[in-house]
Order: structure tokens, then sequence, then C-alpha cells
């Protein structure tokens, strides 16, 4: 009861994040470190990570290769380091030999980890841009959407990144072709309805 | 349009038909759960259902079990036996299956899972599928987790894709073949005519992933880089002109720019193909400059496309003009109100001191000041800056600074700026008191989180600047009064109070800046009293302590008395090592007064060359000199003048019982030098980090490198003695702290009149391991002497004598040998094939162990000869190797 509550009270929802984004409010960081266990990958983000405020795993997606133990061990260290930062530090962390570029919307943090000499800033950018889409796909999207919908979140992050690289810059085109195939999806669910439904009324 | 009504799923009609909860209800109750446990409870039974229905193996449940499966591992709980289920999905033929099924594959599974193999075969149908949308999927799913041999099987259609008429599939083909290059770089040629075509693209996303994908290429493969540099330089000159150039966008406007995004990924296919080609650099330096005049920077993404143009300029060939440009971005982002824009500032200009020195000094001021700064990000950045900036000119300037910050910086911060201030006054001190004087400082300071090398190397520099030893040793009493709980400044002053004693009483050697003290024989041992009695010193601070107090009783002889009390009490430690020293020097101290001044002379200079070597290759190379078993003989030299000093009888030499098998008695008796040298030089020396404590203050026990078992560790020194092995070869003389390690237990056990000194094996220099008796039957004795190659500790040599004990000759005498797989065995021909009565043939065996440190040797054999014209065979199993071969 008391986690359903508190996902609900309105200053830890994204809705509110329409603001945020004007006033840019950021906080990242970077990490970097010397024994780097991490595969080695290349391409610009190894992972995107979307984790709320208590630590929850809200989404994870990852571009170079981690086995399940290390997933979750980079899961543990990076909240670990990213909840505790302070507001309105950097938005990055170095950590193994990595950047880890973040940023708070409402009571999610998003993170993607990139390499020490990739532009960090930009990775701020792709973040915020993720976001907008989200927001205009939702309508204000908030933290439960994307738990109750996490499947289309992912969906969405598909239309954005590819191997780690961003695949384009118009949030127009990323509606378009998810809309696309949500109708597509639809379709399939009447064909089959109106099947299931013959199917009833036969036996 | 976005799912709103509890529609999660794609089917929401048959979900209500069939049995099994719905993904919405799943994720309500497991949110409602209140405890882990509860959470746990639900998960297990919504997985239990789950399996269930897979093993009933209905299509119709399947999407909604791997959507739950996602979330279930999302929450970080195990979901493999859901990976076929993805493979089922995607090969069925709708879209809505495929989706999700392409989904939870790339979830679930991970480009090492065998599994993926399995899934080949689809990708390929569907990148050849009819809809538009199943390829998008395919191109998606194999650019985000393909392996090498999916890279090679399926480069082919994702080529042809990238000409495909939709461009939304000719990005992502584009995208997915940047991952394929990555995998396998072989295939880069292929891609070079599709990859050049999309560079002529109108659309931006096409545009982008094309620009990556040439980048990639470039990056990759030479052919690639020369071909598009010559071809594409000034079509993406022209590109990024125009999107610079281009009128309000709607669609892709971030903040002022136009596609910042595109911006950046031209801006860094300009970068290769500029660098190290004065051509193409001349060619881009207008659009570059008008970039970095141009762009806004009042918003993120301006400062974004800046920094990658600040990138670009510097790394392409040298266009001075362009770089000022490029240096004063850096300036303005420094100061920078944003937090953010002030982290790149200071991670760029690191770059920009290759050809800027002067320019970034400029700004050393500001960069400081961000030392300083409350977020640790940006602090370690500007640590790292200011360590490059750091030159004879300014760095007493520059350390005064750090210096002052340490007194009041975060106490998680201290261990690296200490650090960092230590490796500047090394590299930088223009003289020896300045360094001390720093040194001093950092350790008042930060003394508990300075490195061990760090202030061994300042002892060797103290022990080194002879005329200043009064100057130090009155320093470090002063500050260890004001700072008695940092635990390496305390080290330091007491090994000085110990070494030089005498002129902090007497005020030896003033210089003119400092003010006399007065400073009484009792007060110098009240300060190394106090550390040994200090509750939370560590072991090796109350070991030097010890000797230092050791010391002190020669050079204090008014106070001895008081000093030996002291040392007395230590008996009753309950660290072995300290009761074992107290009784040895307790007995020093009462029954060898005679020879006590010289036991606890000073310590000869120690050699700072022999010791930078050492430290700087302290770390791998010294495994290999380790295992060479050359480095007993310093060790062993050291002693003899010892033991000839103490007059101890040369047969208590070395009581050290040889058989490996014994370390943990050795070390339970404080450990004898000549043993674990000797078998130091038999074994690669594992933790061959070289401890230079050890050569330097010569305390505590060196165990023997093979010490790895924990219940030898727990007895012996910790945190110090991790090597033994070239423990004091610099020191030859006799000072006194030889004799904790140097001297043997054997010569210990002398001054220890109630123990009994073993019997001696061996001279110091003897072979690394025993004789055995390998073989003997009553006519035949079998002995092996062994040896270690230098270099490989995997080799040892054998040496076999065959010792005939009957009367008869053997004739045709032939040994032969077999081993198991990991060793492998070298023969060299024997002495003789005939065995005189009484007599003896030798003949050499080299065994080489693989396994060398797992396991030992194991050897069959089998002995042929003729004795009176008549054949006999004799065979036996050789399983008494000493360990450690």
């Amino acid at each position: 009861m008391d986690r359903l509550m508190s996902l609900c009270v309105p200053s830890l929802n994204l809705r509110m994040h329409r603001s945020l984004i004007d006033s840019l409010e950021i906080q990242s960081c970077y990490l970097l470190s010397e024994h780097s266990c991490l595969a080695s990958g290349f391409g610009s983000i190894h992972f995107v990570l979307l984790v709320s405020r208590q630590g929850k795993v809200r989404l994870t997606k990852w571009y170079s290769p981690y086995t399940q133990k290390e997933r979750s061990k980079v899961i543990r260290e990076l909240s670990g380091v990213i909840l505790n930062r302070g507001p309105k530090l950097c938005n990055f962390v170095e950590w193994r030999g990595y950047k880890v570029v973040y940023k708070r919307y409402a009571s999610l943090y998003f993170c993607m980890c990139i390499d020490a000499e990739d532009n960090e800033l930009e990775v701020l950018e792709i973040i915020h841009h993720y976001v907008e889409i989200l927001d205009r796909y939702f309508g204000s999207v908030c933290e439960l959407d994307l738990i109750f919908n996490f499947h289309k979140a992912y969906y969405i992050l598909d239309e954005l990144l590819i191997a780690g690289e961003i695949q384009e810059s118009s949030k127009k085109t990323v509606a378009r072709i998810i809309s696309a195939q949500d109708e597509m999806v639809e379709a399939a669910k009447e064909e089959a309805g109106s099947i299931s439904y013959i199917i009833a009324q036969a036996s | 349009m976005p799912a709103g009504e509890g529609t999660a799923l794609p089917h929401p009609i048959m979900n209500s038909i069939f049995s099994g909860t719905r993904l919405r209800d799943m994720i309500r109750s497991i949110r409602a759960c209140k405890t882990a446990a509860e959470e746990r409870g639900v998960v297990r039974k919504e997985c239990a259902d789950i399996r269930a229905s897979i093993n009933e193996n209905d299509p119709h449940d399947r999407h909604r079990n791997l959507a739950k499966l996602m979330f279930i591992h999302m929450l970080g709980y195990p979901t493999h036996f859901g990976q076929m289920e993805c493979l089922k999905l995607i090969a069925s033929p709708g879209f809505p299956e495929k989706r999700i099924g392409y989904l939870g594959l790339m979830l679930l599974l991970d480009e090492r899972q065998e599994v993926l193999m399995l899934v080949t075969n689809s990708l390929k149908q569907d990148l050849n599928h009819t809809n538009q949308y199943v390829v998008g999927l395919a191109l998606c799913a194999l650019g985000n987790i393909c392996s090498a041999e999916m890279a090679r099987d399926l480069a082919p259609e994702v080529e042809r894709l990238i000409q495909f008429r939709d461009p939304n599939i000719r990005k992502k083909a584009a995208l997915c073949s940047t991952r394929i290059v990555r995998k396998v770089p072989d295939l880069a040629e292929n891609f070079i005519n599709a990859a050049s075509s999309l560079l002529k693209e109108k659309h931006h996303g096409v545009l982008i992933t094309g620009v990556q994908l040439c980048y990639e290429l470039c990056t990759i493969n030479d052919e690639a880089l020369e071909y598009f540099r010559k071809k594409c330089t000034e079509g993406l000159i022209k590109t990024l002109r125009d999107i610079t150039n281009s009128a309000y966008q709607p669609e892709y406007d971030v903040a002022g720019i136009t596609d910042p995004f595109l911006h950046i990924r031209l801006l860094k296919l300009l970068r290769v193909l500029g660098h190290g080609d004065a051509d193409a650099s001349d060619l881009m330096t207008d659009i570059l400059a008008q970039v970095a005049t141009k762009t806004e920077s009042n918003k993120n993404a301006g400062n974004a496309v800046l920094y990658e143009c600040v990138e670009t300029i510097m790394a392409i060939e040298d266009t001075s003009s362009l770089r000022v440009l490029a240096i004063n971005i850096l300036g303005r982002f420094l100061s920078n109100r944003d937090n953010n824009i002030r982290y790149v500032a200071l991670n760029m200009l690191m770059k920009a001191i290759a050809f800027d020195d002067q320019a970034v000094q400029r700004h050393r001021v500001t960069i400081l000041e961000c030392v300083k700064d409350p977020d640790a990000s940006i602090r370690k950045r500007a640590l790292e800056l200011v360590s490059l900036l750091v030159n004879e000119n300014n760095v007493k300037q520059l350390t005064k600074e750090l210096i002052d910050y340490l007194e009041i910086s975060d106490e998680d911060f201290k261990e690296d700026l200490s650090a960092k201030i230590c490796s500047i006054v090394e590299k930088f001190s223009p003289e020896k008191i300045w360094y001390i004087d720093q040194m001093l400082k950092v350790l008042s300071e930060a003394g508990k989180f300075v490195k061990d090398d760090v202030w061994h190397a300042l002892i060797v520099v103290i022990s080194n600047a002879s005329e200043l030893h009064g100057y130090t040793v009155r320093a470090l009493y002063k500050a260890v009064l004001t700072y008695s709980e940092q635990e390496t400044l305390v080290r330091v002053a007491i090994w000085c109070i110990g070494e030089y004693g005498d002129l902090l009483v007497n005020n030896v050697g003033m210089l003119g800046i400092e003010d006399p003290i007065t400073v009484t024989e009792s007060d110098a041992v009240d300060v190394v009293e106090d550390a040994i009695t200090r509750h939370n010193s560590d072991m090796t601070t109350k070991a030097m302590a010890l000797v230092a107090l050791l010391k002190l009783s020669s050079r204090f002889p008014s106070i001895s008395e008081r000093i030996k009390d002291i040392i007395v009490k230590q008996k009753g430690s309950l660290l072995l090592e300290m009761q074992q020293r107290a009784i040895e020097f307790n007995s020093i101290v009462d029954r060898h007064k005679n020879i006590r001044p010289s036991l606890v002379e000073r310590m000869p200079v120690l050699d700072e060359a022999t010791f930078n070597v050492r430290r700087a290759g302290s770390l791998p190379a010294s495994v290999s000199t380790m295992a060479k078993p050359s480095v007993s003989i310093p060790n062993g030299v050291a002693a003899a003048p010892l033991v000839d000093l103490l007059d101890l009888g040369s047969d208590d030499i070395m009581a050290a019982p040889s058989s490996s098998g014994a370390d943990f008695l050795q070390d339970l008796l404080g450990v004898d030098l000549g043993s674990s040298s000797a078998q130091s030089g038999a074994t690669p020396g594992p933790k061959a980090g070289a401890d230079l404590l050890m050569d330097i203050l010569s305390i505590g026990t060196p165990s023997p490198a093979q010490n790895n078992t924990s219940s030898v560790d727990l007895l012996s020194t910790p945190g110090i003695n991790k090597n033994p092995s070239n423990a004091l070869d610099t020191l030859s003389s006799p000072a006194l702290p030889h004799i904790a390690t140097t001297a043997s237990a054997g010569g210990m056990f002398d001054l220890l009149d109630g123990l009994t000194p073993s019997p001696s094996k061996e001279a110091t220099n003897g072979p690394a391991y025993p004789p055995i008796v390998a073989y003997e039957s009553s006519t035949l004795k079998i002995e092996f002497t062994f040896s270690k190659s230098s270099g490989n500790p995997q080799e040892t040599n054998v040496q076999a004598t065959f010792i005939n004990l009957s009367p008869n000759t053997f004739t045709d005498f032939i040994f032969q040998a077999a081993v198991p797989k990991f060793l492998q065995l070298h023969l060299d021909p024997a002495s003789s094939n005939t065995l005189p009565a009484s007599g003896n043939i030798t003949q050499n065996l080299r065994v080489t162990n693989s396994q060398h440190g797992k396991k030992s040797l194991v050897m069959r054999m089998r002995i042929g000869y003729k004795v009176n014209g008549k054949d006999v065979l004799e065979e036996g199993q050789i399983n008494n190797f000493p360990r450690g071969l």
C-alpha cells in the first residue's frame, strides 16, 4: 500500500516533467575507475538503465555483452552511486573506466554508460530526447506508465537506439513508426478476437 | 493510442478466456507486496504457472507468459526457462507475437548464449519478410545482440537492406551493419560502397546512421578511411554547412540547433578524416571555424556540438588559429556555472595540454578552484589536470595550495589528493629539505591515507640526506606530538627516533631556520612507548617501535632500564611476532651488552637508486626475478657476518627444517630467512609485490612465499612481509634490524635459552630442496637431488644417483621413467651403463611441471640391468618428491 501511495504522490510523478524539461534540472555524473571487469564493448552507449528513486529497476538495455551476474552487479553498484549523489552536482559519474551519464526526471533516473572519451553532453541530449518521445507517446508520462507498459518503453527505445547508436533524431518519425506498429497489433487483436468469438459460438 | 485501460497485452480477449492472471494483475500484486519475502512468494507462484503453461505448449498464452517473464526478469529473478518461448514467438507468423518475441530475445538473452544461434534462421526469414515492420524488428534484434557467427551468416541480408526502399529500414540496416563490422572487422570492405551511398541521403535518420557507419568503417579499415577521405570529405562538409545554416526546422530543432545529433556525428566523422591528413584538414577549416563561432552556447545541445567541434579541431592537423578558438571555447566552458560544462572543460583541457601548455596554464587558478568543488566528479578531473600542469616553476605554489586544501577536504577525497600531492612532490621537488617538509605536512594531515611505498620512499630520502637527519627527526618529533593518530607519520617518526634519537636530544645539526627545542631522552622514549602501547597501532607500527626501543636502549644508556621494562611488557603481547621479538630483544639487552652497540648501529644509507628501480618494477617484473634462485644468495651472505658477530656456533645457522611441509612450524618459530629464501627461489613468488618495507626496515618475519594457506597467514605478520625473497638484499652490514629477519631462527634460539636449537641440516647456500631417496631395494638405491633452473619455476633439474648396494656389477643398466600428462620429462644420458659393486652412476632428468604450484611431481620408473648375464627388472613409483617443485 505504501509503495503504491508513494508512487502516486504528485511530486514523484513524471507528469511534472514538462517543467523539468524546460528548466533542465539535471544531475548527472561520470564514473571512471581502474579495474574494468566489464565486457569491452564498442559504440557510444554500453547500456541504458532506468532506476527509480527507491532503487527499483524500470528498464535495462544492454548493448555490450554482460552476463546476468554482471548485469545485476552493475545495477547494484550504479544505483548505489547515483541515487546517493546530491542535487546540483554534475550529471556524470566515473565508474570502472567508463562514464555514466544520468539525469533525473521526477522519480526516475535515466542512466546511460559510455566510454570515457565520448561526448557526455550529447548523451544528456539523447536521454532528454527519449524522455520527450515517451512523454508524447503516453501523454505526460509518469513512472506508473513505464511500470505497467514497460514493453512500450522498450519498443520506443528500440526505435531510438540500435547497437548503442542513435538512429533517429526526429521525435515525429519515432512516434509515427510506433503507432503504425501498434495499429498492426490492434488489427491482429481484432481479427483474433473475432475468430475466437466464432470458435466460441461454434462450440 | 497508448494502452490506457489494462490492455497491456496484445490479446485482451483471449486473456479473459484462458487461465492465469493477466500481466497487469501480476504487476499489481507484485507491487502490493510489502516485504521482499512476500514478493518472492508471488513471483514464485507466477513462475510456476508460467512453467506449467509452457509445458502445455499453448500458443495463445505465449506472449503473455513472455511479457510476465520480462517483468520478472527486470526484478532480478532467473527466467532462463522462458528463453525457448522467445524463439517460438519469433517463429510464429503474426506481427504481435514476433514483436514481443524479439523484445524478449533482446532482454532475456545475450550474445553469449548458445540458444541465440537457434534464432539465426528465423532472423534470416524475417529479414526477407514482406512486411517492412517485421524486417525492422529483425534488424533491431540483430543490431542489438548479434554474435560474430550470426554477423557472418546474416551480413549479406543486411547489406542488401541498406538499399531498401523504406528509409526506416535503411537506417536500421546501417546501424545493424555497424554492429556487424565491430563483431567481424573483415566484413568491413563489403559495406564501404553501401555506406557511401547513404551519405547522400536527405532523410536525417538515414544520414545519421550512414555517417555513423562510415565512422565505424574508418576506424576499423584503413582502405575505407582512404576511400571516404578522397570521395566524401567535401560532401560531408557541404552537408554540415547546410544543416548549420539551415532555417528553423521544428522537427529537428533542439534549443535553436538543427539536429545536434547529426551535427555531432558529422563532426566526429570529419575528425577521423582530418586526422593525419593535412589536405582534408585544410578543407574543413572554414566550416569548423563557423561551427565554433556561431553555435549558441546557452543550452546543453549547443554545448554538446561545441564540445564535439573542439575535439575535432584538436584532433585534425595543425591549424593554429582554429586551436586558439578551441582553447577559448574551453576557457568559456571552464568559467561556466553549469557543473556539466565545467566537468567536460576539465576533461578536454587535459587533451589540450598536449599542444598548448601555456594556454592551459593561464587557467590554473580556476582549475585549482575546481579541485575544491563540492562535486566529487569535478574534483577528480581537476586534480588529474592539476597534476599535469605542475612543472619545476610552479611546483612550490601548487603544492602549497593543494596541501592547504588537504587540511579541510572531505575525508574520502584525502586519499586521492594526498596520493597526487606525494607524486607531484616526488617528481618535481627542487631540494631535499623542501621534499621532507612537504611530505611531513602530507603525513600530518592525511597520514592514514598514504600508501606504503610513499613513506618508504620518504625514509629512503631521509636516510640519504645526512645533513638533515637532525632537522628531520626534530620536525617529526614535533609533528607526531600533534598528529599521533596518523599511522604513517608515527611510523616514520619512530624509525627516525630509533635511528637518530641522539641527534634529537642533543639538538645536533641545527639549521638556521629551526627553533631550538628541548627534548629529554625520556621524552623521546615516551613517543615510542605511546606508539607501542596504543591499542589501535597496527602490527607494523608496533614492530617498528620495538626495534626503535632496542636501538634507543643503546643510544640512551641512562634510561635503558626503563626501555627494558617497556620491552619486557611486550612479552605478553597477543601478537606472536611481538612476543618473540620482545623476548629476543630483552635477551640482547640483558645478556649481550658487549655486542649491543655494534648490533644497533645506525642503518647504512639506503640505496636510493635500487629502491627506485625496485619500486618502479615492483609489480610484474619482479615476479620473474624473484623466481631465480640467485636471490637467496644475498640473504645468505647477509646472514653470515651477523652470525659471526653474535658469536653463535655455526652449527646453528640454519635450523630450518628444509622440507616445505614444515612451513607452518617455521612460521610459528619466527621463520628463518635461509629456508624462506630458498623456497622463494624455488617458487615463483606469487606475492612478489616486493614489499620494500622489508628491504628498508627489515622488521618482522618474512613468511615463506608459499604461505598462502590461511592458517599460516593468521600467524604470520599481517599486512607486511608479503614477500620475503628479496628482503634485505640491499643490506649487508650488521645493523640491528637484520637480526629480526636475517639471522636465522637458529641464531635466535641461542639467545633464547629456553628453546633447544634444532639440528642444522644445510648451509645457507645449500640446495633449495632436500634430496630424497627415490627408491631403495636390497640391491639398488636411487637418490634424487633437485635444483631449479633459473627463469622457469616450472622446471626442475633432478640428478639421479644410482647406488649399487650389492656385491655384483650391474651391466646394461637402464633407467626408464614415466610421468603423468601435466609433467614433461627429459632424460639426459646416464654417466655410464655399468654400475660397479658399491659404485654409483648419475643421470640428469629435467622435469617441467605445467601445474606448478598446484600439483606435486610424481613419477613411475623402471630399472633394467643384468647381473651375471641375468636380466633384472625393478619397478617403483616415486611419490615422495618435495612439495612445490
